[in-house]
């Protein structure tokens, strides 16, 4: 990324950026929200996997997720427009459709990113059909409980573990709708793992993971 | 040095050749060996042993005709007789044939499919459109050489346009291959000229060929009968493309499921880096290449380029956002061109003729010819391969004989997971990349299901979604969820229960999957959906709105009935065949179903003599008329 100063339009507003950073850095940078989820600064490739930041760029026929693009001079960008919010709004509803409604007991209630996206979307919080997975809580890690469905797998708690683990202990598994959060058997005994768990459950956008009782003191 | 190996392959032909005896060549690629092939080489072994037959076995790969297997032919030239395709050899025609054929001279014309060479005695297999309407340009030599000799390949040609290429600097193949306009067969038809084009000019050094052999498409095999019946072609592909881009290094990801086609690609590794033809300093050059194999575990996405990358490096296979495409930073980061088999396969053909030979082949825009694996409701099943541009009317009707058993045609499904189901109106079509893309199928890597008037089109729609939804990795939302989603609502449709489902939600959830989606996977996985919607509109309408099937395909909505008329007094086979004893005798000695027993497996249809046909089938189920169960014709026994 070059320290390039740029401009480029969103939503008919001009906005300054660094050229080559994610356009929906520069736009969160810029004041102009757009709905996400796996974005996260640093991790190279990007996931783009929560599909949800779309945007739609001149010269392009599709929206595009905005974390993909790297911003160059004179991009005009539209954050708003009916394809844009369609896509976004399924992909919320999709999500919720799979998440237990429980933000009474829920330890994001308030800093929640799915609450923050159906005020901005307009979008209920309780969908019509709705499939939950069980057991709803795994424990079998030995820092962290996991709540099947509170979990969007944006995947940063993953990437978090990646980049500071030699050996990662949490993946990905099993494959289609059944797809959930795994962990690797036998690790995470030592002090700095605990750091890293820790790092994982201020990633997580949802209260999806929460530090067992012992483990909650510094 | 290529002309030394080319001199020792031809004399070990001529020696063959030579050879008076006997030979008895079977087909032994996995569709042979499914259908006994290994029984048949036993039997003809036995044979041969205990009457002292002098005659010579020789194994090659699959010829492509499934519904021929296990195919032997015989070449008998003392017998006066021209070279004989026999279909179908189980064990006990093998045995007949090595008695009457190779010790009498009887040929067993009965038994026959034709000659294999034009003859005044007997016709020719030639004769047949399944064999003389394909243009075989890839498949020219498979089930025509063994496999496990190199020798053999060579004597045919085989790695001659590659030691040609050698004198060649890289830029002009790559010229040679944009200018014939080959495009990548295994999947969206990208120019395969330009991506090699885009791996050369790549700054990045220590560049990588990778062959994607992961076939995952269920019903597909063309990839693994290349492999299989004649590997060396694919490697040929593969060192071209090397050169061409400047790789020292390439992979085969080829499927655990496919053993043997791993056998065989490890054996002709082998024997190429004996002949000098891989490893360093190839030919007696200073070109170094080595291909080794990676056996994939068994996922569809893992097809999928980047996927596919993640998956050699040691990671889950998860596609991620394109761009950076694999030509500019692929495994472990360097410049990676990745070809399907059939392209690599159709690369030699290219630059032995030229790049002009090619393009008269095939429609403007999608020179060359397609190979697909046909299968479902067709007289002659397996692998055609003809020029792109033929009609869906010519492939289905003529060439594999059309829908048998009388029924009509009703869809067929192009292009695997990922394709369409395409109606009647498009039998006339000719099919190629544009033509397929434009009615909203694909060619995908060339599956083709061909389905007969008994197919209900919500149902395969279903079939295929269960599969995609399964073989989603689960990264992005839409794929995950939304294909999820448009599941449980076919799966409803087809249980009845679609009251709550309509054409909108179908169409709208199928269009954002499409838009959403973060690979190739997701973005076609409603294509199923999409055209059947669109081309079967009746069959959604039937589903929703009266709960019946119109193919009276779906279980849950059709019934089993016993037309009172038609009964015939006294006869008891529906009854004793009735698996969960639904069928009952009415007081008047004819028979009844239980409904409510009935398992709807439609085995009292089948057994119902024909003279009477008294068993109905109707859909909904309620049109079934009732028939009370008498008392005293309460279960047996029970
Ligand atoms: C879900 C999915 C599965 C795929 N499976 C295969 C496959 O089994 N074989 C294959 O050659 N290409 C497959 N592809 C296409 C590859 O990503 C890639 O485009 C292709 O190998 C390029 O080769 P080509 O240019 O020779 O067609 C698949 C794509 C997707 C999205």
């Amino acid at each position: 990324m070059s320290e390039n100063r740029i401009t480029i339009f969103v939503d008919g507003k001009a906005l300054k950026a660094r050229e080559g950073e994610p356009l929906l850095k520069a736009c969160l940078a810029g004041g102009i929200f757009i709905p996400n989820l796996c974005y996260m600064e640093g991790i190279d490739p990007l996931p783009v996997s929560c599909r949800l930041c779309f945007v739609a760029v001149e010269g392009r026929a599709q929206p595009v997720p905005s974390c993909s693009i790297p911003v160059r001079e004179g991009l005009v960008v539209h954050t708003d427009t009916p394809e844009v919010r369609r896509l976004q709004r399924q992909g919320l509803r999709l999500l919720l459709s799979t998440h237990h409604v429980e933000c009474a007991r829920c330890p994001a209630n308030r800093h929640c990113a799915l609450q923050d996206m159906t005020r901005f979307l307009k979008v209920g919080l309780k969908p019509k059909t709705v499939y939950l997975k069980a057991p709803p809580v795994r424990s079998e890690h030995p820092f962290l409980d996991y709540h099947v469905n509170r979990c969007v797998l944006c995947g940063r708690c993953v990437e978090i573990c990646k980049a500071r683990q030699d050996r990662p202990e949490l993946t990905f598994i099993k494959r289609g709708f059944d797809t959930t959060l795994g962990f690797f058997p036998g690790g995470a005994s030592n002090p700095q793992d605990l750091k890293t768990y820790r790092a994982c459950v201020e990633a997580c956008p949802v209260g999806a993971l929460v530090l067992k009782d012992s483990n909650k003191n510094p | 040095m290529y002309e030394a190996l080319k001199k020792e392959a031809l004399k070990r032909k001529r020696a063959f050749e030579e050879d008076p005896r006997p030979i008895i060549q079977i087909g032994m690629a996995t569709c042979g060996i499914a259908a006994g092939a290994l029984e048949t080489r036993a039997a003809f072994q036995q044979v041969l042993a205990e009457r002292q037959i002098p005659a010579r076995i020789r194994t090659v790969g699959c010829m492509g005709h499934c519904y021929a297997e296990p195919v032997v032919i015989i070449d008998h030239g003392a017998s006066g007789f021209p070279p004989i395709l026999y279909p179908e050899v189980n064990s006990g025609k093998a045995a007949m044939l090595a008695k009457l054929f190779l010790e009498n001279g009887d040929p067993r014309l009965e038994h026959i499919l034709g000659a294999t060479k034009e003859n005044d005695m007997i016709p020719s297999v030639m004769e047949f459109p399944r064999f003389n309407r394909e243009k075989r340009l890839v498949m020219e030599k498979c089930g025509h050489i063994d496999p496990e000799d190199i020798y053999d390949y060579i004597a045919g040609g085989g790695y001659a346009a590659f030691a040609k290429t050698l004198e060649r600097p890289g830029d002009t193949l790559i010229d040679e291959i944009q200018q014939s306009g080959l495009r990548g067969r295994g999947g969206a038809g990208f120019p395969t000229g330009l991506k090699w084009e885009l791996a050369r000019q790549s700054q990045g050094k220590e560049k990588i060929v990778i062959c994607n052999a992961d076939e995952g498409d269920p019903g597909a095999y063309m990839d693994r009968m290349l492999l299989e019946s004649n590997p060396h072609q694919v490697l040929e592909g593969m060192l071209i493309c090397a050169h061409a881009v400047g790789a020292g290094r390439g992979i085969v990801y080829v499927r655990a499921e496919y053993p043997l086609a791993v056998k065989t690609l490890e054996k002709a590794l082998h024997q190429a880096k004996e002949a000098r033809l891989l490893g360093n300093g190839i030919l007696g050059t200073s070109f170094d290449f080595h291909i080794d194999i990676f056996e994939g575990s068994g996922a569809f996405v893992c097809g999928e380029e980047t996927a596919l990358i993640h998956s050699i490096e040691g990671y889950r296979g998860m596609p991620r956002q394109r761009p950076p495409y694999p030509t500019e930073s692929g495994l472990f980061g360097k410049p990676t061109v990745i070809n399907n088999v059939k392209t690599l396969a159709t690369v030699p053909a290219i630059l032995e003729h030229g790049a002009q030979w090619f393009r008269g082949i095939g429609t403007k825009n999608s020179p060359g010819t397609a190979i697909f694996s046909i299968v479902g409701d067709v007289t002659h099943p397996g692998l055609v391969e003809i020029p792109m541009g033929v009609t869906l009317r010519t492939l289905i009707f003529d060439i594999c004989g059309g829908i048998p058993n009388k029924k009509g045609f009703k869809a067929v499904q192009i292009g695997g997971p990922s394709g369409g189901c395409l109606s009647e109106a498009f039998l006339d079509t000719p099919i190629d990349f544009d033509t397929l893309a434009e009615a909203g199928a694909m060619m995908g890597s060339g599956g083709m299901v061909v389905m007969n008037e008994d197919t209900c089109m919500v149902d395969v729609a279903r079939y295929f979604l269960d599969f995609t939804q399964k073989e989603s990795c689960g990264k992005c939302t839409f794929c995950r969820i939304g294909t999820h989603h448009l599941l449980a609502a076919l799966e409803q449709l087809t249980e009845g229960k679609g009251e709550s489902v309509d054409v909108n939600f179908l169409q709208r959830l199928s269009e954002d999957i499409r838009a959403g989606s973060l690979c190739g996977l997701g973005k076609t996985a409603p294509n199923p959906v999409l055209t059947s919607l669109k081309y079967f509109a009746n069959d959604y309408q039937a589903h929703m709105k009266e709960k019946r099937c119109p193919a009276m395909a779906c279980r849950p909505l059709v019934a089993f009935y016993i037309d009172l008329e038609k009964c015939a007094r006294g006869c008891d086979v529906c009854e004793g065949c009735c698996p969960v004893d639904a069928v009952f005798t009415t007081p008047n000695r004819k028979k009844g179903i239980d409904q409510s027993l009935c398992v709807k497996c439609g085995e009292c249809m089948t057994a119902c003599p024909p003279e009477y046909k008294a068993v109905m089938k109707v859909s909904p189920p309620h049109l079934a008329p009732v028939i009370e169960r008498p008392p005293q014709a309460a279960r047996k026994g029970k």
